[in-house]
């Protein structure tokens, strides 16, 4: 009935993972019984759960991110704990067995179920605004993609309690992963949730592809797009040709454990090492789609805050593009040590090293815009400068890891773990901070605190350094990475001081809570009545703050690089078209959430073998995509008078806050009566 | 009086169009960009079979289990069943619902036909002890020609739902959309077969 799963599946012993799991099934209950106690179910349901509209979507994709970012965090506190314990005589407080399970729900999670909602979540918000569209091209779909990534998520928190999760790394590298090596549980659990995650976001992939090539405003020519908007393409187009060779990877390995097949064996003709080439054709340019949207969020960030237009665009747009293109022919260097043979490597070394001269370019790009900029020191430009400084060093040591020679000496040392780190952090999620600050007003209205953010900044900063400086010696003294316990007594100090790092940044997340709780108690003076709280130069800033259900009254023109500038310096930003029309949306449709619970049961049934759970959901899913696609009638109008009673609300808060004209000096025109 | 006309533009900008995104245009064009992650999915198929075609492990090789006359009339199947599809997209055009109604049983059979073709071809070989466990080749070559299979088979489905849509909608748009699309797949899946027959049957026979 159950098939493998049984009570013993629940590791009651294990003190460590019991209170993680009571805690977070106490916070559940916690935030379940305070939506039930005050009445939220319905609008929970009706106006988030089964939301189509894009920026509600993007909302809860970030929620989604940042819940992940601590658990996935709280691995890290953990494994650098145990390191700084378990030198020489001492075992430490982790079982390698537990340890295992540790560092591969780390990297799991940091890359599917942090860094991807994360950006799809800050694409979802911004990008339609930006382009100056209503929506995204497919709005179900995207609905259906944020509720696949939640069901993964869901796939690895679940782990927790009920079974186990891999121990063969975020990777899951062959044969290791095959079935006579890992007979439990874990390994499946890794696949489906990479599995349904990774789908929903080739789905995203699909969506804003779409969205971004056919959906701009008129006038809005490819080099007249937002450099955000360039890089989230960018990362769409990776998203659409890389993602597909992880499910089919995924599949290969799927099958050789279910049925018994032969892709990535040691024994009857398998060839492990196709599973490396595999996962890598998807993982390198994955590390790309994490961190393209973070350079465009970097370039708004610099242009807006230094008050001038991004130095070099169209290098930079070349930049980005040639970066996608390269990305594609550098997946060998993550296993230079194949043995694939003096030319092959030759070849990806080369490419590898390639990649630092687009990446130079940006680089200078963006110190070119803030030269002679009127800079000013806001959280995001904060962690703009953190990333530039770190980003050279770290891209420096890549340029080095590149040489097929050196990766040989280095290859699975900490110095490879220290690299990575230091692109993925002050890269990508770095940037996604500096997004997070920059359009957290644009999302739901009031700014957020400065003085926590910058404190976090500096938290992050140093605990960064303090953590992974550390990694890089000691990845030339020899120590490899993944180690539960070591002999080795000169590496302690070293892994002493990257534990206290690894506290320092605890406090930096902390401190982004707190800047959280503040910001939101301090709305009132936090508040953004104009819309365009930094001078902001792309069209998201021309919208209220948070926007109407329809971003745009009516869709705006664009005949420049900076359009909202554009507009502001000839007074037209904020002028009233001369009528209103009728709006179609999207209507709001639960099949996006029915679908992401059933792929929830399908892979949990498939991970314990209880068929005919796994056969009933798979059912249920191809009913509800026939069900809706039998449904014609899946928009809304916002008739005009409904649009023009929201907009002259939202001139009469202008007019109110703003006797002078917000930001850039604009002058605000008089309400006009409904009667118009 | 350059602001005047700035202004002047955006009012009078037409964003009729603009306003509603679920156009068939932008339907078909999302739709092109899904086959081609699809047949991303069927090149890395395509280059594991490439890889691992070859690892009989001392099981049986293509030559001893491929019936080429057999395969051929499987392939007659499909391709008919295209140009069978491509006619209902003329009585389509022309708004012959009856046409397309009945147009569209043609493909749904012969669809059928080639899916239990392939199912009676697999369930020989596994019979014969020569199922996907037997070898890497075997491993590669049955999924890779059933991910074909299975495409085919959720078309087929597609099909029998769009038999009930013309049937009850008539030839609304939104539904002259879907059919479009269903069209798109369909063509697809012929390419993809002929890339099937020609690499892994073919040149395994050789």
């Amino acid at each position: 009935m159950f098939g493998k799963l049984s009570l013993a599946a629940i590791p009651y012993d294990n003190m460590i993972v019991m209170s993680a799991v009571g805690g977070a099934l106490l916070l559940a209950l916690v935030i379940l019984g305070l939506v039930t106690y005050y009445r939220k179910w319905t609008y929970l349901y009706q106006e988030w759960l089964t939301s189509l509209d894009h920026k509600k979507i993007g909302i809860m994709y970030i929620i989604l991110a940042l819940v992940m970012l601590l658990r996935g965090f709280s691995d890290a506190i953990m494994m650098r704990s145990q390191q700084a314990i378990a030198a020489g005589g001492s075992l430490g407080y982790l079982p390698p067995n537990h340890f295992d399970q540790i560092f591969s729900a780390h990297g799991s999670i940091m890359i599917v179920f942090m860094a991807m909602p994360f950006l799809v979540g800050l694409m979802n918000i911004v990008v339609p605004q930006q382009i100056g569209a209503r929506d995204v091209a497919f709005p179900l779909m995207n609905s259906l993609s944020l509720w696949l990534t939640a069901a993964g998520a869901m796939l690895v928190m679940v782990s927790l309690g009920v079974g186990e999760f891999s121990k063969a790394g975020w990777s899951g590298y062959a044969p290791l992963t095959e079935k006579l090596y890992s007979p439990g549980v874990g390994v499946d659990y890794w696949i489906w949730a990479f599995q349904i995650a990774g789908i929903g976001s080739t789905l995203s992939g699909i969506n804003f592809l779409v969205t971004i090539m056919k959906m701009r405003a008129p006038g809005m020519t490819p080099m007249r797009m937002p450099l955000f908007v360039w890089t989230a393409w960018c990362t769409n187009v990776l998203m659409v040709w890389a993602f597909p060779v992880l499910t089919a990877a995924l599949a290969m390995i799927t099958l050789d454990r279910y049925l018994g097949m032969h892709f990535f064996t040691n024994t009857l003709g398998g060839n492990m090492m196709m599973y490396a080439n595999l996962f890598w054709t998807w993982g390198h340019p994955e590390v790309y789609i994490v961190i393209l949207p973070a350079f465009g969020i970097f370039s708004e960030v610099v242009a807006t805050f230094s008050g001038k237009r991004l130095f070099g665009y169209v290098s930079m747009v070349y930049a980005v593009a040639a970066i996608t293109i390269l990305s594609f022919s550098v997946w060998v260097h993550h296993f230079f040590t194949m043995g694939a043979g003096p030319n092959v490597n030759f070849f990806f070394g080369i490419a590898t090293m390639m990649i630092a001269i687009p990446t130079g370019v940006k680089i200078f790009n963006w110190l070119f815009t803030m030269y002679r900029g009127r800079l000013r020191l806001t959280t995001p430009i904060y962690w703009t400068l953190g990333f530039i400084v770190t980003f050279a060093v770290g891209g420096a040591g890549g340029v080095l890891l590149g040489m097929p020679p050196a990766d040989y000496e280095l290859h699975n040392s900490l110095f490879l773990i220290a690299h990575f780190h230091t692109m993925l952090i002050p890269g990508t999620l770095f940037g996604f901070f500096a997004g997070y600050t920059y359009w957290f007003p644009k999302a739901v209205g009031f700014r957020l605190q400065e003085n926590w953010g910058k404190r976090a900044f500096w938290c992050w900063l140093i605990g960064f350094y303090l953590a992974f400086v550390p990694l890089y010696v000691l990845g030339f003294m020899g120590m490899p990475r993944r180690m539960a316990h070591y002999n080795n007594l000169a590496w302690h100090p070293y892994l002493l001081v990257a534990a206290l790092g690894t506290a320092v940044i605890a406090l930096g997340i902390l401190f982004l809570g707190i800047q959280l709780v503040v910001s939101i108690k301090k709305r009132q003076a936090l508040n953004d009545p104009t819309g365009d709280p930094w001078d902001g130069r792309t069209l998201e800033w021309m919208t209220s703050s948070p926007p109407a259900v329809y971003n745009f009254p009516r869709i705006p023109v664009v005949d420049e690089i900076d359009a909202f500038t554009e507009m502001k310096e000839k007074g037209a930003a904020y002028q009233r078209p001369d009528r209103y029309e009728d709006i179609e949306l999207p209507k709001n449709a639960p099949h996006g959430l029915i679908i992401g619970g059933l792929a929830f049961l399908f892979g949990f049934a498939l991970i314990w073998y209880i068929w005919w759970l796994a056969i009933l959901a798979a059912l249920g899913m191809l009913f509800t995509v026939i069900a809706r696609s039998c449904d014609d009638d899946t928009h809304y109008t916002i008739p005009a008078a409904e649009v023009e009673r929201i907009e002259n609300e939202r001139y009469q808060q202008l007019a109110a806050v703003a006797p002078g004209g917000p930001a850039g000096g604009q002058t605000i025109p008089a309400p006009v009566a409904e009667t118009q | 009086m350059m602001t005047t006309d700035y202004v002047a533009t955006i009012g009078a900008a037409p964003n009729e169009g603009v306003g509603r995104p679920d156009t068939i245009a932008i339907q078909t064009f999302g739709f092109w960009i899904y086959l081609m992650s699809d047949l991303i999915i069927f090149s890395t198929l395509f280059a594991t079979f490439a890889v691992l075609g070859r690892n009989y492990a001392g099981g049986p090789t293509g030559k001893e289990l491929f019936d080429l006359p057999y395969l051929a009339s499987e392939t007659l199947l499909l391709l008919v069943s295209s140009v069978a599809y491509g006619l209902v997209m003329l009585a389509l055009r022309d708004g012959r619902k009856k046409w397309v109604l009945m147009g569209l049983a043609v493909p749904l059979l012969l669809g059928l036909g080639f899916v239990s073709m392939e199912i009676h071809e697999f369930y020989g070989l596994i019979a014969q002890g020569y199922g996907p466990d037997r070898s890497a080749f075997l491993s590669s070559f049955f999924t890779l020609v059933g991910t074909h299979g299975a495409h085919v088979t959720i078309g087929l489905i597609w099909m029998a739902v769009m038999i009930g849509q013309v049937a009850v909608k008539g030839l609304t748009s939104p539904v002259q959309s879907r059919l479009m699309r269903l069209g798109m797949f369909w063509h697809f899946l012929d390419i993809i077969w002929i890339g099937i027959f020609s690499i892994v049957y073919l040149m395994g026979v050789v």
